[in-house]
């Protein structure tokens, strides 16, 4: 039951980034195209998440856990520091040079299309280096930075 | 290049409504946070069985989700990819890296960390949404591409 929940829930999501732009690059990066082929669109799209999210969540944190586990696991971290600055600019230079993001081209390797699986290949690259990459300099002693 | 896209307040708006719905109903089922890169971070790194199983299955139907909207309008999913194959490449790494580091992308940042009021999403949002902003700029009106 918890695995079908699961799976109908990715395939709203999927719907959801199908129909609303979100994995056509040509109309993400046209969004930020302010100054040239400007499509407001894609506000529409963070607009209607956050009108269903923000009321939603509320509704739900009123329950003591969820359904299918014994607590809700959401990040208690609070401190803005140079790791989420600089990790978010890094993603949005990246995705204004590509035009997809991951929410948006997970869902889109359903159409076969060959430049989302390079998308979706590289990003993994991208994840990977970022999480084993500090461990890997650590080993061979070119770094003395920590990682958690 | 720069060909102009339709504007589709509607279908965006409904896009966006049902991209919200998933988010609440993840919560209230599995108490997780919907992120697209902790998804693929899950399964190539996955911290345990269950973890890995619940993030393919949630993707399995992240990718059923083009078919059946094919089936149902009679027309394919919107794809049109303006940059070259380079720059699919080079900004797919940047995106993987950059919201592996910084802990969230357009999903859990913007969506599911926003309408949670964190105030690490609403900035990592903010910050995302300049980069990228000034991103296109440079490359559509300053190098031209």
């Amino acid at each position: 039951m918890r695995l079908i929940v699961t799976y109908v829930i990715g395939l709203i999501f999927g719907i959801g980034i199908s129909i609303s732009g979100m994995a056509n690059p040509a109309k993400v990066i046209n969004f930020f195209d302010v100054a040239g082929t400007w499509d407001p669109s894609l506000a529409f799209v963070m607009g209607g998440a956050l009108l269903v999210a923000f009321p939603g969540y509320m509704l739900v944190f009123r329950r003591p856990k969820p359904t299918f586990e014994a607590g809700y696991q959401v990040p208690t971290n609070t401190k803005i520091d140079g790791r989420l600055l600089a990790g978010s600019a890094v993603f949005g230079i990246g995705w204004g040079i590509a035009g997809f993001c991951p929410g948006g081209a997970l869902p889109a390797l359903g159409t076969g299309r060959s430049e989302v699986f390079l998308f979706v290949i590289a990003s993994a690259v991208g994840v990977l280096i970022a999480r084993l990459g500090p461990q890997l300099l650590n080993r061979v002693g070119l770094s003395r930075t920590q990682t958690s | 290049m720069n060909t102009a896209t339709e504007f589709t307040p509607f279908v965006s708006l409904g896009g966006g409504l049902l991209i919200g719905l998933s988010a609440v109903l993840l919560m209230a089922g599995l108490g997780r946070i919907f992120g697209a890169t902790g998804v693929l971070a899950g399964l190539m790194l996955p911290e345990s069985r269950d973890g890995f199983t619940w993030r393919l299955v949630l993707l399995a139907g992240m990718v059923t989700a083009p078919t059946l909207v094919f089936l149902s309008t009679g027309s394919p999913v919107d794809i049109d990819v303006p940059v070259s194959t380079g720059m699919l490449v080079g900004g797919g790494l940047l995106v993987g890296f950059g919201a592996a580091l910084g802990s969230g992308c357009t999903s859990g940042h913007g969506v599911c960390g926003m309408a949670r009021l964190s105030k690490r999403s609403i900035v990592a949002t903010a910050t995302f949404m300049v980069a990228t902003a000034v991103t296109v700029f440079i490359v559509r009106h300053v190098l031209g591409a």
